[in-house]
Parts: C-alpha cells; structure tokens; sequence
C-alpha cells in the first residue's frame, strides 16, 4: 500500500482531493482499483459502501509521509469545518488494515475508529451511520494503541496484532511520529546524548529538559493534571509500576470530571479521542509501562461501551465508578490475595532477600511481620536509583530487622539467604519475568546457590509481549544519572567531548523462566510457565 | 454418621479391596457421608463435607486422600445448584459424586493404557517401592508380549519393595531387588524409570516415597527418562518449594503425629521431587509435562 501510494502519490492527491471537493467524482474503476487493494492488505473486510471505503483508503493514501506534509494543509481546513473533531485527521494507516506493514503505524497509533466523516450535508449523516456501525464493532477489538499491547480484535480472532517496537534509528518511522505528534500538538522531545550502538534504537532523553517546558501555559491541548503527571513521570517523583498506573487513571478520573461533550458529538467517541494526545504525551515524557497499558485498554474500552442514551452525568459517574472499581479489584485487592498467599510461604526463622523497592513485596513483609512471622530481610541495592533506600525505610519503621547491601556484595550474602522475593514490572507471554535492571541478576545467583526465588506479580501486569532478551525492547535513562560526585570533584564531567565514550543507564532486564521458581499472582501461585495459560483464561473471561 | 463411623467405614474399604486407591475409597465414604446427611442449608453441607474430609485425612495421611477429597467436593459443586429445594439439591449433588467415582475407577486403566507403549521389547526398568499404577502398566506391558526386566529398589523403612517384587513374580516378569543405595550402581544398566506417585504439586513435582528424589537425581545425572505414572485425582494444589516446605502431615504417619511430640526426631515417609528432574507425566488426561500439570490444575480449579 505503501509502495504503489508513493509511486503515484501527486496524482493520487490531486485527483483526492478534487474527488473531495466534488464528492461523487471519483470513477467507478478508480473505487473498485483502490477497494481491491485495500482488501489485499486486510485479512477481513466487514461490510462499507463504497463511498465510505474508497473515500477513507483515499485519505489514508495520502497520508504517505512523503505526501503527507503538502496534503495535510489541504486537508485541515475542510476538515476543521464541522470543528466538533479535537482530532481532526485520521491516522496514517489505520493499524489493523496494515498489519503487515508494522512499521507504517508508528508508534502508539491512534486506532483507526476514529476517523470522522466530513462531507456534505445528506450523505454525511448517511456515511455516518455506516460507519458508526463499523466504528463500533471495530472498537471493540482494537481499542488499543500503545505500542505494548496486542488487542485481540474481534476483527481478526486468528491474527493477533503484535505490539510495535521502538524504533528510533529508522528515520521514516521518526519522521511519522513527529507528524503525529504535530497533528496532536504536543512538542516532540529530542534524544539526548551519545547512545551505546546496541541500544540506538531507544529514545534517550534528558531529565533536565522535561517536555512540559516546550509547552505554553496554558496549554489548551492537554488537560493540566496530564501535564503534572508527565512532569512527575519524568522527573522520577512517581516511579513504581502501581503507583505510576494508579496515578494515570486518578489522572483520567480529573479528565473525565471536567470533560464536557461538544455539541454534535458522542461522549462514547469523542472521549476516546481526547484521550490520545494525553496518552502520546504521557509516552513522550516517559515510555508507557505494560501495567499502564492494559489500564488504558481497559478504559477504552469502558468508554466505547457507554451507551449511547446515557446522558452524560449518568455517563461520568459510571465511568469513575469504573475507574475506582479497577484500582480497586486489580491493585488494592490483589495486593490483599497475593500476600495472603505469600505469607503461607514465609516461615519463622526466614531469611528473605529482596531487592529495589517493589510496593507489593513491601506490602507482603509488612503483613507476615504483623501476622508475627520472625524472619529478617537483606535489602540489596544498585546505583544510580538506589530504590533500595525507600524500602529500608518503610521496612525498618514498622520494626523489620534489616540489612542493606549494594549488588556487587551479593554472593556474599546469599548462602545465609533461605527466600528471594522479587517485584515485577511485567511478566510476559512466553514466561519471562521484566523488571528493574538488576533482577536477573539476582536470579541467576541464586539459583547458582539454590535458594528458591519468588517473584510477586498481579495480575492486570501480564502482558501479550514476547521478549526473550533485554535488548529488544528496554528503557533508557538519563545517562548524565551516573555521574557521581565526590570531594567536589565530579567523574565523568565531560563525557561529551569524548567522542568513544557512551554512558548507559537501562532500566528494565528480563529473566527467564528457568531462574524463577514461583509466581505468586492473585490468581494463585503458578509456575513461571503458566503465564499464557492465565493470559488465556482472562482473555476468554472478557 | 458421625466421625468414628466414617473412619470405620474408610477402613473396612480398604481393608476389603486392598487394590483400590485409598483416595476413591475416601470418596466412596464422602458420597455415604452426603448421602446420609442430615444438615439443612448447602453451606451446612459443604462444613460437613469439608470437616470429614479433614477427620479422613487424619486417619490416613496420604496426598491423596486429601487430594480426592478436595476434588471430590470441586466436582459435586462444580454447576451452580439451582434447585431451591435442598433434597434435590443432594440428589443432583449423589449422582454427580457417583458419576465422579466410577470415572476415577477406570483412570488407572486409562493410565496403563497410555504408559505401556513407552516400554519397548528388552528393556531394563527401574522402579521404587510399591506402587499399584506401575504394576498395572507392568501387567499391560506383560499382556502385550513385551520382554522387560524389572529392578525394585527395597525402600526402607517398611520393605515396600519385596512385596512388588512378589507380585511381579506372579506375573512371571524377571525382577531384582537392590538396596535403596545401590541405585546410582543400577542406573548404568536401566533404560527407564517408572515410579507411582502419592501426589502431585502444582509445579509439576510430585511427592512419593522417600528415596524417589533421588532416584530421580541419579536418572537425571545419567541422563535416563525418568517417568511418573500418576492418575488426575493425585494433582493437589501444594506448591513446595523445597523439602522443607512439604507440609508435616503428609511426612509422616497419621498416627505418628498424633503419638510424638519432637518431629525431628522421625524420619519422614515421603519427599518431594521437583518438575525439572521429570520427563514426562502420565495420567489419564493424558500424557502431560510437568509444565502441562499446572494448565491442568488451572482448568479444574479456576
């Protein structure tokens, strides 16, 4: 699709674009020439007319990057007319028709539902209500759009959508998101730094240069707790798989509060629509999580499912309801069965080895310590985060007996260690355990000395990825971080200049399923395995 | 039917057919227990049901029995029981229970039926203790003209072993019996090991007699398939992780835990032999991997 757009792309344009000024211009070979090559890319068509389709392959056509610039000023003014639309142009390759060309939807693609219809008066109201109905059932399935989630779309049960990789040494794929993010209005935040060549293709930005100072205040495009919650994203205050999720949805819970319907539009479409720059920008301060983006799935989803005789009250205090009733089953309350299970596990004269600061692992010693379980704990921790800190804290207030050494001190504590408890910030579809840089590290050792490793996990965490190392897809991190400062002197101050140097701060590794022993999830405890097979129960269960 | 009833009841069941598993015997008594019960409500019901299946468990401390029990009460109130009225209710329920048993009943045959095409003509096989499953694929095997020779460790500390060995004699198959310590000696000479199991975990481990860990240790160093026959109502929703983390009533007789006060000083019946020292699992849902077990498990109890 791709190829044969650019290869023709100024005729095609011109002949679009006429074609749009004139409506029912374009020839009945031209409809059937662009349908078929349109059913090429797709596995399944559902039912559109013609109008609808030849007019909507059209206008992706012209979104080619190459096009897409000279296009786009034609395109806005007519579509800016119904101004009901924030998003006024429909995305460049709707995801699920190019599924075989993953890298033309770049990165967190909006879904293609929400493409408006903008045309004359009768046939718009008539293209409407097909496509409403395409729109909704479209919806259903592919209701995501990070790039850390494959929705199983009703569209295409047999094709599951892979989720898409960063790709930032690909210059075309860059150059679709800054268009995208222009589209949305959002500044897009330049990489910093020399990258070590296995990682080029992350972003790396600088925590000096948070995006919120390329925005203008106010800034009318995105709601202003996003913008906070972006700053506080990637300066580092909220970190923390659950606390960042549970901050996004109080985030979307203030949105929704203060959201008005324009006239002429559905909560249940223009919600969602609203909701994807905040979500582009939310990534561009800090790359999503997996916890984060099953979360927006699933409000997605609520929001398309609302009604449409709702009145919009009615509406915003089912979506709250959903939004704490979702916080509450997948954080509070699984936090509660997973330490219930836990705890059965901890026995008297333990001693657990934990690492980093995981609020679940936490929450599972303070609970066994007020049950009176005796056991003590060796905190072990790593540089630049030193998250380790924040866990001696919380467990030496509520009176833990602990001890705190940094990682390279490991196989000197691990024969008086009986249990490890790790966190996770994702597990994925083949078994294999994400979480903070270090982990599997840690796993490995002990497995080497036999002690048994427990990794703690809810549910809502598992996702559909597939990684089977570290590089694929990671994070990376300032790298100005690893300076270190003593005596007034500070190593590595001009590691700039050098032009062989590359300092390099990742934040997640993987670890495979051989070095866990248990994962505890509120679910039960499964072995590292079973995690497709749970991922499979709750797929079936939606 | 008040308790010392129902332990006599499981009791002579045993005593009458020494052949039948003591977990479809455990059932048998639930379903006589549910069939004599007197309590009003459901949840009544289910109380009852669940404090036999503690008070059995304690006459007899196998997995299994508590295993089955557990199972057994899964399955009866596996639909939503709509009948307002109790005693239909407790019909639906009996008749489910015995559906339930005559399934268990055919499984060890179902068991034999999958293991024995994996014994090929002249080979050497190495099996622990008594087990009645590895006797019944034996005598499959047997039936099917295969030649095998047998090697039965002894399995202190009550000589299990001899009395397999006995058996097997009956069914004219050549058997040696060798010491419990002789089996990283033997290990050269087999080509398989088939062992029974009391239970199994939900890791994919299982958890037999004393001495199975390591047979499977040896097997694994000499790189010889180690083979689990074991039927579906054994799976039981343990996760050790060591050891250590068996549970104390499984490790030791009924009535030693009741008679001794210092357990250290016991010396436990059984051990639990981690998923990555098997090969392969045999039951009669089929033949599984010990990563398989866990799907298994989900499916019945999620």
């Amino acid at each position: 699709m791709a190829d044969c757009g650019e290869a023709n792309g100024p005729e095609r344009k011109n002949e679009i674009v006429r074609a749009k000024n004139e409506e029912k211009e374009l020839t009945k070979e031209e409809k059937q020439r662009l349908r078929k090559e349109k059913k090429q890319q797709k596995k399944q068509k559902e039912k559109k007319d013609d109008k609808g389709s030849s007019e909507k392959s059209g206008r992706e056509k012209t979104l080619d990057p190459l096009s897409a610039s000279q296009v786009l000023s034609t395109q806005s003014p007519t579509q800016k007319v119904p101004a009901s639309a924030p998003i006024p142009v429909p995305p460049s390759g709707a995801p699920s028709h190019s599924s075989g060309a993953p890298s033309h939807s770049s990165s967190g693609a909006p879904s293609p539902a929400d493409k408006p219809a903008k045309s004359k008066a009768e046939l718009k109201a008539e293209r409407r209500a097909r496509q409403e109905a395409d729109r909704a059932s479209k919806q259903q399935g592919s209701s995501s759009s990070s790039k850390t989630k494959a929705p199983a779309s009703d569209l295409n049960p047999v094709v599951k959508r892979l989720p898409e990789h960063v790709q930032v040494d690909d210059p075309a794929v860059v150059k679709r998101l800054a268009k995208k993010l222009e589209r949305q209005q959002i500044p897009l935040r330049s990489d910093y730094g020399y990258k070590v060549s296995l990682f080029s293709h992350l972003h790396q930005y600088s925590r000096k240069a948070p995006l919120t100072q390329l925005l203008s205040i106010p800034s009318s495009v995105i709601h202003p707790s996003i913008v906070r919650l972006g700053l506080q994203y990637s300066q580092g205050i909220v970190t923390g798989s659950n606390a960042r999720s549970v901050a996004l949805l109080h985030a979307f819970k203030q949105v929704i509060m203060d959201y008005s319907t324009p006239p002429n539009e559905e909560l249940s479409r223009d919600l969602v629509n609203k909701l994807k720059p905040y979500i582009s920008f939310l990534n561009q301060c800090r790359p999503l999580s997996a916890s984060m983006g099953n979360a927006i799935k699933y409000i997605k989803k609520e929001i398309s499912n609302i009604p449409s005789q709702y009145k919009e009250e009615e509406a915003k205090t089912k979506l709250l309801e959903c939004i704490d009733k979702y916080i509450d089953e997948k954080v509070v309350l699984a936090a509660k069965a997973i330490s219930k299970y836990a705890i059965e596990k901890i026995s008297d004269g333990d001693v657990i080895l934990v690492y980093g600061c995981s609020s679940l692992v936490n929450h599972i010693l303070c609970e066994a310590f007020d049950k009176n379980r005796k056991f003590r704990v060796i905190v072990v921790d790593s540089r630049p985060r030193l998250e380790g800190r924040e866990a001696l804290r919380r467990l030496v207030q509520i009176g833990i007996s602990c001890t705190y050494v940094l990682i390279s001190a490991l196989s000197y504590v691990l024969p008086e260690v009986s249990k490890v408890f790790l966190g996770a910030h994702a597990l994925l579809a083949n078994g294999y355990v994400m979480s903070r840089v270090g982990t599997s590290q840690i796993a490995l050792v002990a497995r080497a000395f036999n002690v048994p490793v427990l990794v703690c996990c809810e549910t809502y965490k598992f996702c559909e990825r597939v990684q089977t190392d570290s590089f694929v897809s990671n994070e990376l991190d300032d790298p100005d971080e690893l300076m270190v400062t003593r005596k007034g002197k500070t190593q590595l101050e001009d590691w700039h200049d050098l032009s062989t140097l590359g300092l390099l701060n990742l934040v997640y590794d993987v670890t495979p399923p051989d070095f866990v022993d248990l994962v505890i999830t509120d679910l039960g405890m499964i072995p590292c395995t079973s995690v497709p097979v749970v991922l499979r129960v709750k797929n079936v269960d939606q | 039917m008040d308790e010392d009833e129902l332990v006599e009841y499981f009791r002579t069941q045993m005593r009458q057919d020494p052949e039948v598993p003591s977990a479809v015997a455990a059932i048998r008594t639930l379903l006589e227990f549910l069939k004599r019960d007197q309590s009003e409500t459901i949840l009544g019901l289910r109380e009852n049901l669940t404090r036999t299946i503690g008070r059995l468990g304690e006459a007899d401390s196998s997995v299994a029995v508590s295993s089955g029990g557990e199972l057994f009460l899964r399955f009866i109130s596996l639909t939503s029981l709509e009948h307002p009225d109790l005693s239909q209710c407790k019909k639906v329920m009996v008749e489910r229970g015995e559906l339930f048993l005559k399934k268990i009943s055919l499984s060890r045959s179902k068991v034999a039926k999958f293991c024995h095409t994996f014994i090929k003509d002249g080979a050497k096989i190495l099996t622990h203790s008594s087990s009645r499953v590895v006797l019944k694929v034996l005598e499959s095997a047997a039936a099917d003209k295969k030649r095998f020779t047998v090697y039965v460790t002894e399995s202190q500390p009550d000589s299990a072993g001899q009395k397999m060995a006995d058996k097997l004699r009956k069914l004219n198959i050549p058997v040696t019996v060798v010491l419990d310590a002789a089996v990283g000696y033997i290990m050269e000479k087999v080509d398989l090991v088939i062992v029974g199991a009391e239970g199994v975990v939900e890791s994919g481990g299982i958890i037999n007699k004393i001495g199975t860990y390591q047979l499977a240790v040896c097997s694994k160093a000499h790189n010889k398939p180690f083979y689990v026959v074991a039927e579906s109502f054994k799976f039981v929703r343990l996760y050790p992780l060591n050891q250590q983390d068996v549970p104390d009533r499984f490790k030791y007789k009924a009535d030693t835990l009741k008679a001794v006060e210092d357990l250290a000083e016991e010396h436990p019946m059984i051990d639990y032999t981690p998923p990555s020292l098997i090969t392969l699992l045999f039951t009669d849902l089929g033949v599984l991997t010990p990563s398989a077990v866990s799907d298994e498990l989900i499916k019945l109890y999620l």
